[in-house]
């Protein structure tokens, strides 16, 4: 699902980088960053064991357990749609959807631990409000027509993040990705599908659709970060392998992408400044509301704090649960014991 | 904001290997925590195959996996690199031989 393809500190984080002076470099050191750089200048990817520059982990960190909290805050959205899904078949389909957004949680919290943090940390710095996650879900679901937009437009926006991210230089990263671009398209192509089914329907639905769409099409382009000319960390994420194209150009492909889908679909894009632009070969389109969107990333938006509040009260109504399997796996553990004396 | 407790400490780490179809070997595909080898079984379950990528699941304690030293790299697999001697092409055979 959906990374912001852009490298926002958590909180306190800015204040740590202030404080810490880099420490100069050993002889031995200076080699080992040698051999790093020859690796990923030959387009090579890093391992769990291999050496790598402390700022390269902890950027990694950084960026995986977002994307992984992002997958997790992103259940919760749909997840309210679930019990009012308008048919078994909408339902059977949004629960797997959501149970995938689990899923690529998970897959991406075991390759953030491949980098020597622990779950308990992340979830820990997900829990206190420290760490971020993608700001789209800090909107609210309004109508059923909203799960289709997530997923046609969201998750599409997501996709064209992730691809490049297959190829990430580090390999846990990059094979986690590989999994969840092949679970993506189903996300996208359902909730596209849905849209179409509505769109068939009464003038109400359709109006519907149309309303959905006007309030997640901005939305949508500021998930893949501010401009190039403003995103300073860009560049080191680019050397480094972990970025492969600039949010600028990603933004376009997505527009280029999708206004032929919205044509299909006989809905409007939200945007008077939309055209082909027949010099560049692309879509123009209009100015996006940056100080809404850093707004909402710093916790402002109309739903960051009931979301943070419903994922704290689901891990807290879940601890007995995972007390019970500790407390049964010693009990059975204590009976092999037993049975073996 | 949380007063919960951690949440896996207690938890251990599992590798998890799936056999994608009868035939097959089993590959590493990714980790999880789970209390013990049957419930990590379950999760991988949920986990990894959730459209049909497997037909059976392998689940081993990650702590118990001993891994060769990425810095050990050149003195164990670089001396395979001169010994072209080892491979079929090295070998020159007539023609008329035909597929050997």
């Amino acid at each position: 699902m959906y990374t912001q393809s852009f490298s926002v500190p958590d909180e306190g984080d800015k204040q740590a980088a202030l404080k810490t002076v880099p420490k100069p470099q050993s002889a031995a050191e200076a080699e080992l960053q040698k051999r790093f750089d020859e690796r990923i200048d030959a387009d090579g990817r890093i391992e769990p064991r291999d050496w790598m520059p402390e700022a390269y982990r902890k950027t990694l960190v950084r960026q995986i357990s977002q994307h992984a909290h992002s997958e997790i805050v992103g259940m919760l959205p749909e997840g309210n749609w679930i019990s009012r899904a308008p048919s078994l078949k909408r339902k059977a389909i949004l629960i797997a959807k959501v149970q995938d957004e689990g899923g690529h949680g998970l897959y991406l919290y075991s390759a953030a631990e491949t980098l020597g943090t622990s779950r308990d940390q992340m979830l820990d710095g997900l829990h206190s409000g420290k760490a971020k996650y993608s700001s789209i879900f800090n909107y609210p679901t309004l109508s059923w027509a909203d799960m289709g937009v997530i997923g046609w437009l969201v998750d599409g926006a997501a996709i064209m993040n992730q691809i490049p991210l297959c190829r990430c230089s580090y390999g846990p990263y990059a094979r986690a990705m590989v999994r969840v671009c092949k679970e993506e398209s189903f996300h996208q192509r359902q909730g596209y599908e849905a849209l179409l089914v509505m769109m068939k329907g009464s003038q109400a639905q359709r109006e519907m659709v149309q309303d959905a769409v006007n309030r997640y099409w901005w939305k949508c382009l500021a998930m893949f970060g501010p401009p190039d000319a403003d995103s300073p960390n860009s560049a080191q994420g680019t050397r480094w392998g972990i970025k492969r194209i600039s949010n600028d150009d990603l933004r376009q492909k997505f527009v280029d992408a999708t206004v032929p889908q919205a044509e299909v679909l006989g809905v409007s894009l939200p945007d008077p400044d939309l055209k082909w632009n027949e010099a560049r070969g692309h879509y123009d389109y209009g100015a996006i509301d940056w100080d809404e969107f850093w707004q909402v990333v710093n916790g402002h938006g109309p739903m960051n704090r009931e979301r943070l509040a419903t994922r704290v009260k689901a891990h807290d109504d879940g601890a007995w649960v995972r007390d019970a399997a500790v407390a049964h796996a010693d009990k059975q553990k204590q009976r092999a014991l037993k049975s073996a004396a | 904001m949380s007063n919960a407790q951690p949440a896996l400490k207690d938890w251990p780490l599992w590798e998890v290997f799936v056999r994608s179809k009868q035939g097959l070997e089993h590959k590493h595909c990714g980790s999880l925590h789970a209390s013990d080898a049957a419930h990590a079984l379950q999760m991988a379950r949920d986990v990894y195959t959730r459209r049909q990528e497997g037909v059976s699941i392998w689940v081993m304690p990650s702590h118990l996996i001993a891994a060769s030293d990425p810095d050990d790299k050149d003195q164990l697999f670089d001396p395979a690199s001169d010994k072209i001697y080892r491979h079929p092409t090295f070998y020159e055979i007539p023609e008329e031989v035909g597929h050997m």
